[in-house]
């Protein structure tokens, strides 16, 4: 394993009329208390399923406020990795901390944004129902909605850009709209820590840039580890690219050559370079 | 003698016509989630193990309305755990569960001496056998259905919504799973009353498919389920009377004609506006 290099990258500012913009405005201060635990520590992790090998003994640490990229081929182990880090899969040998604490503690101070949704459209509720969701357990889990709940949506809701789609239903949105749904609904729980896997799938060009112009911002304020195929939109956003095929392999995004991603990959890559 | 002055002479007829307005809540309430849960199965399976403790509490003596709560209770954990254990073949284990239970209670209602005929009523429903001293007990169980999904349904709905997201949420979803196939098994006898054993499915399932295709939130479909459900049973009922039909069967077909003419005219309408 190569040794995570963090290399500082230009934030983009948080400041709204920045965002509006577009414009990138260098590096943010971003103090991080100094005994702030690591976000993700996992140490020597194995996952199989039956007898086939997915994870292979996998280091991989993302500390305070930093966002990572998690590359890698189909059936890499990207999706698995994410599911040992929420608890929802348990490791054949090796250590998963997550903030600190088992996955299962920390799982309420997870955000997580699921690479498919695992509900039917169709589903009677509108967009606010659905983000208010991510609130749950926070405060009491019985009776209806407690109003802070209610008011603490609209802040997450105008920072994902969706507040015009506050009522609606769901199965009135487009694939990018309910993509913002989904990453508000993890806001909402006010994580310290966000996954997000393969958020940009169904976005356009247009809408990628802007979603990770906002996982940007957001590392300000938690640690992010978003998957994605495009190492394009990756290395101009994030402070680490990790590659994962089975085995796992850091990179700053300076490193980043054809001949380490096609090693990686396993296989010829097609490498075309866009600039966004 | 019409509906509407026999209902303000006759007392079995009020009684009737009260059983079957509870009846028609607690499917209401307990339909919606059934329906956009996707477990209509479970509660076809929930409902017929209920005979096998009518027939052994009509064997033992002892009232077949106690054999049936029990029964559908246990059927509901036993196949909620089935469920929860993801069996491979779930649907045939919850089929086979089905079958028993029906022959089971055959079994021991023909070796139970006479015949009883107000067993039949369980089967196909006579709201106008319900005793008068029965309303008050079928008021106080809806209310407690009620008061329980006041309680339970934004947890309830985050589990039916979306399983995983709840569960990294902290929601305890297998004991919310569980209870709700329990207020299913309660409903399942309420509704006995009304249209009997055979046809619960159809007063558990229809008026919420029907509220599915206009509501916009899992509340506003159980007001409209329930209104639908009281209205069928209403209206079933009243037919009944009129021309000298099985209330049970009526009701089911006035629903059953309802959700269809729902259905069409949102085809028509070329899908939900919402």
């Amino acid at each position: 394993m190569v040794s995570p290099i963090s290399v500082a990258r230009p934030r983009t500012d948080s400041h709204p009329e920045a965002s509006a913009t577009g414009r990138s405005v260098g590096p943010v201060f971003r103090p991080v208390p100094a005994d702030a635990p690591d976000a993700i520590d996992i140490r020597g992790v194995t996952f199989r399923y039956g007898e086939q090998v997915i994870l292979d003994d996998v280091d991989f640490q993302v500390g305070a406020r930093e966002i990572v990229g998690l590359i890698g081929p189909n059936g890499g182990g990207k999706s698995t990795l994410l599911k040992l880090i929420l608890g929802l899969h348990k490791p054949a040998a090796g250590c998963v901390r997550v903030l600190g604490r088992t996955p299962k503690a920390a799982a309420r101070h997870i955000g997580y944004v699921p690479q498919f949704a695992n509900f039917v459209k169709r589903f009677p509720i509108r967009v606010e129902d659905v983000v208010l969701m991510g609130r749950q357990g926070r405060r009491r889990q019985w009776g209806p909605w407690p109003r802070a709940d209610r008011e603490a949506i609209g802040a997450v809701l105008e920072e994902v850009g969706i507040s015009h789609l506050r009522r609606r239903h769901i199965d009135a949105l487009s694939g990018g709209q309910l993509q913002r749904v989904l990453i508000a609904r993890a806001l909402a729980a006010e994580p310290q820590l966000l996954l997000l896997d393969e958020p940009t799938a169904s976005v356009d060009s247009d809408g990628e840039r802007s979603l990770f112009e906002l996982f940007n911002r957001l590392a300000n304020r938690m640690s992010v580890v978003v998957i994605s195929h495009d190492l394009g939109f990756i290395s101009d956003y994030v402070d680490r690219v990790a590659c994962l095929n089975r085995k796992m392999i850091v990179h700053d995004t300076e490193t980043l050559t054809a001949e380490s991603i096609e090693r990686l990959y396993g296989e010829n890559v097609q490498m075309i370079h866009h600039h966004h | 003698m019409n509906f509407i002055t026999a209902l303000g002479s006759q007392d079995f007829l009020q009684n009737a016509l009260f059983a079957g307005l509870l009846a028609s809540l607690a499917a209401g309430l307990v339909g919606p989630y059934v329906v956009v849960r996707r477990i209509g199965y479970l509660a076809g399976g929930i409902a017929h193990t209920v005979l096998a403790g009518m027939g052994i509490a009509y064997f033992m003596g002892a009232s077949p309305l106690v054999g049936a709560f029990i029964s559908a209770i246990l059927a509901a954990l036993l196949i909620g755990y089935i469920s929860l254990k993801g069996f491979d073949q779930e649907d045939t284990v919850i089929g086979a569960l089905w079958a028993i239970g029906m022959a089971t209670g055959i079994l021991f209602i023909s070796q139970t001496p006479g015949y009883k005929v107000d067993l039949m009523s369980y089967l196909f429903g006579n709201l106008l056998l319900v005793p008068a001293d029965a309303i008050g007990t079928l008021a106080w169980m809806v209310g407690g259905l009620a008061l329980v999904l006041l309680l339970v349904h934004r947890p309830l709905t985050a589990v039916i919504f979306d399983e995983e997201f709840a569960r990294l949420r902290g929601v305890p979803v297998k004991t919310l799973y569980l209870l709700l196939l329990v207020m299913v098994a309660i409903t399942v006898v309420l509704l006995l009353q009304a249209v009997g054993l055979i046809m619960v499915l159809a007063l558990l399932s229809l008026p919420a498919a029907l509220a599915g295709h206009h509501a916009r939130s899992l509340g506003m479909m159980i007001v409209i389920a329930s209104l639908a459900a009281m209205a069928f049973t209403t209206g079933g009922l009243a037919l009944s009377w009129q021309f000298d039909l099985p209330a049970g069967a009526t009701i089911v077909l006035v629903a059953g004609v309802a959700y269809l003419l729902s259905l069409i005219w949102r085809s028509a309408r070329g899908g939900l506006r919402r």
